[in-house]
């Protein structure tokens, strides 16, 4: 197609139709082989693993008085994010392109970008969920305290959500296939968990290291997490640099975005 | 849009290139409402550049296109509500059953047609609960025919609709497609098969690398390919041709393999036998053709609907291309 997709508030299109896409998005995300308890059960089980080791509970001067256990939870929260963002959200869409169906679509009245909007908010709905899962058994099953700023934790996760679902888009825009989207997918996914800290905590990286984990959006997401838990409302940098992420990466993606 | 108010689908001069292949070239054509209108011809002829140009799906380099007053590109939403199409290799989401796909769609649309009524029209009503994986490809073609019309479009857009259907679903097709037009549909019909072109079209045209070779009804066109009429048969003993192109009624006579093949009109049969008798030669295994839409292209186009067949095909192909 070589127009424009058209205004996104279509004047006789039923409203109910966006929903009814959510719904057949969550069914094929459902009836997946690899289905998505798969990728959203891991970190839960991470969370396990690790709250059962008695030597993440001890407190290190080098964490900031934290315990390992402590410093896991912001990188998995990140980490269901990321996985949600660069896996689940652009995959299905690059397929549906590869395959024609968003070019079927395309001559029904829906606008086009109904889809796109039907998978993010499938995906946010599936990070709700995880998050809060997470938190609930942080909190019930390993003594984790209630977050030191709860409006800062939710400030740091929609804004994260933001800017991860941005990338996510972006994947989608470029990705000629399904399996180019996943395999564009991984190839950000694991610089990024580094920057995070899965391998090694924030706290301990050198500083150089540090600040360049600062910038990248999963370092600053666990940077504003973990503040949020732990101390209090995050700085302002960590909530400017995702939100610029959000932004930037948003405009490139709708931009760029291929519908056949 | 009221009744007669104008053409349903108006096409002018509409130019499409891809690259160094020129796809559409100076293609012109109105459809009129409530008319079943053809667009014959063979594969890469440019057909469907052309009507997917005229739903919105691409955009033309030149030229203007109407659908009920509207324009394709800017008036996205008001068109699609009115136009329901069925594109030629439709993928459907494997993972979603046929009626989740079909609730889908309707829902798209203000006033949907009963989906109960549409899927037993099209045999699929038993199909509903299947996975769109597990359907044959015939099943496929007809959901998605079903999809081109659950929004009771104005307009029907359906291209090669029976490519991969068995004789019977042909038809049952055709029936559906002829009341769907009876019902005040109007329908465009992309087709490279002759029979479905002549049992359907009001009017048809016919097209070619890029252009419009002719345009017309199947018999008015039929009749550009000269003379109307052809007998065939088999000589019992060998006669001179002169012995029949000295008849009023014979424009032509060709000889492949041991048959022969007379063009004309009139009583051209009878005159034909009665001067074989006269000679003392019996015709056998005779067979009475009138000229088709097939004669019309390779008259009007030098080639052949369907890719070169066999000699045989060729040579009556040229016989008739002389005739």
């Amino acid at each position: 197609m070589g127009s424009a997709p058209g205004s996104l508030l279509p004047a006789q299109t039923p409203r109910q139709a966006f929903w009814k896409m959510v719904q057949s998005e969550a069914k094929l995300a459902r009836r997946q082989p690899v289905g998505p308890a798969l990728g959203l059960g891991m970190p839960v089980v991470l969370l396990v693993i690790f709250g059962s080791l008695p030597a993440f509970h001890k407190h290190y001067a080098k964490l900031g008085g934290l315990t390992f256990f402590n410093v896991y939870l912001p990188i998995l929260l990140a980490l269901v994010l990321a996985a949600l963002a660069l896996w689940s959200l652009p995959t299905p869409l690059a397929s549906y392109r590869e395959q024609g169906i968003l070019r079927r679509l395309s001559t029904t009245p829906a606008p086009p970008p109904w889809v796109l909007g039907a998978q993010l908010a499938l995906n946010a709905w599936q990070a709700v969920i995880a998050l809060a899962v997470l938190m609930a058994v942080g909190i019930a099953a390993f003594g984790v305290e209630a977050p030191k700023s709860i409006i800062g934790l939710i400030l740091m996760l929609l804004v994260s959500m933001a800017a991860l679902f941005a990338l996510g888009l972006l994947i989608a825009a470029i990705a000629p296939t399904g399996q180019a989207a996943g395999a564009i997918g991984s190839a950000i996914f694991f610089p990024m968990m580094f920057f995070a800290g899965l391998w090694v905590p924030r706290n301990e990286m050198p500083a150089a290291l540090r600040g360049v984990s600062d910038f990248t959006p999963l370092g600053a997401s666990v940077q504003g997490l973990q503040s949020s838990l732990f101390n209090g409302f995050p700085s302002v940098q960590p909530l400017l640099v995702l939100l610029a992420y959000a932004i930037v990466v948003a405009v490139l993606a709708l931009r760029f975005f291929r519908w056949e | 849009m009221s009744g007669g108010a104008g053409p349903a689908i108006e096409v002018s001069h509409l130019h499409k290139t891809y690259g160094t292949t020129v796809a559409v070239d100076d293609v012109s054509f109105t459809v009129s409402e409530g008319e079943i209108f053809g667009i014959l011809g063979p594969n890469g002829a440019g057909k469907t550049t052309t009507v997917e140009c005229a739903v919105g799906l691409r955009t033309p380099d030149s030229g203007s296109i109407r659908v009920l007053g509207l324009d394709p590109v800017t008036d996205r939403e008001e068109l699609h509500l009115a136009v329901g199409v069925q594109l030629q290799a439709s993928v459907l989401p494997g993972r979603l059953r046929v009626g989740e796909i079909l609730d889908l769609y309707q829902s798209f649309y203000p006033e949907p047609a009963d989906v109960a009524e549409l899927t037993g029209a099209l045999g699929l009503g038993e199909k509903l609960n299947d996975y769109y994986k597990a359907l044959s490809g015939g099943q496929k073609q007809r959901l998605s025919i079903a999809l081109a019309l659950i929004g009771r479009p104005k307009i029907a857009v359906l291209d090669e609709m029976t490519t991969g259907l068995d004789p019977r679903a042909r038809r049952d097709t055709w029936d559906l497609i002829a009341s769907v037009r009876d019902r005040g549909v109007t329908i465009v019909l992309v087709t490279h098969y002759m029979d479905e072109a002549e049992r359907l079209c009001d009017r048809l045209a016919l097209i070619d690398q890029g252009r419009i070779a002719a345009i017309g009804t199947p018999a008015g066109l039929a009749e550009t390919a000269g003379g109307g009429k052809r007998v065939r048969f088999v000589p019992s003993s060998p006669f001179a041709d002169g012995l029949l192109t000295s008849l009023p009624e014979v424009t032509s006579v060709a000889r492949l393999g041991s048959h022969v093949l007379v063009t004309g009109s009139g009583q051209l049969v009878n005159a034909v036998i009665l001067s074989l008798h006269a000679a003392g030669v019996s015709a056998d295994d005779v067979q009475l053709e009138s000229a088709t839409l097939e004669d019309a292209f390779v008259r009007l186009t030098g080639k052949l609907l369907h890719g070169g067949h066999g000699e045989h095909e060729i040579r009556e192909a040229e016989a008739v291309a002389q005739s």
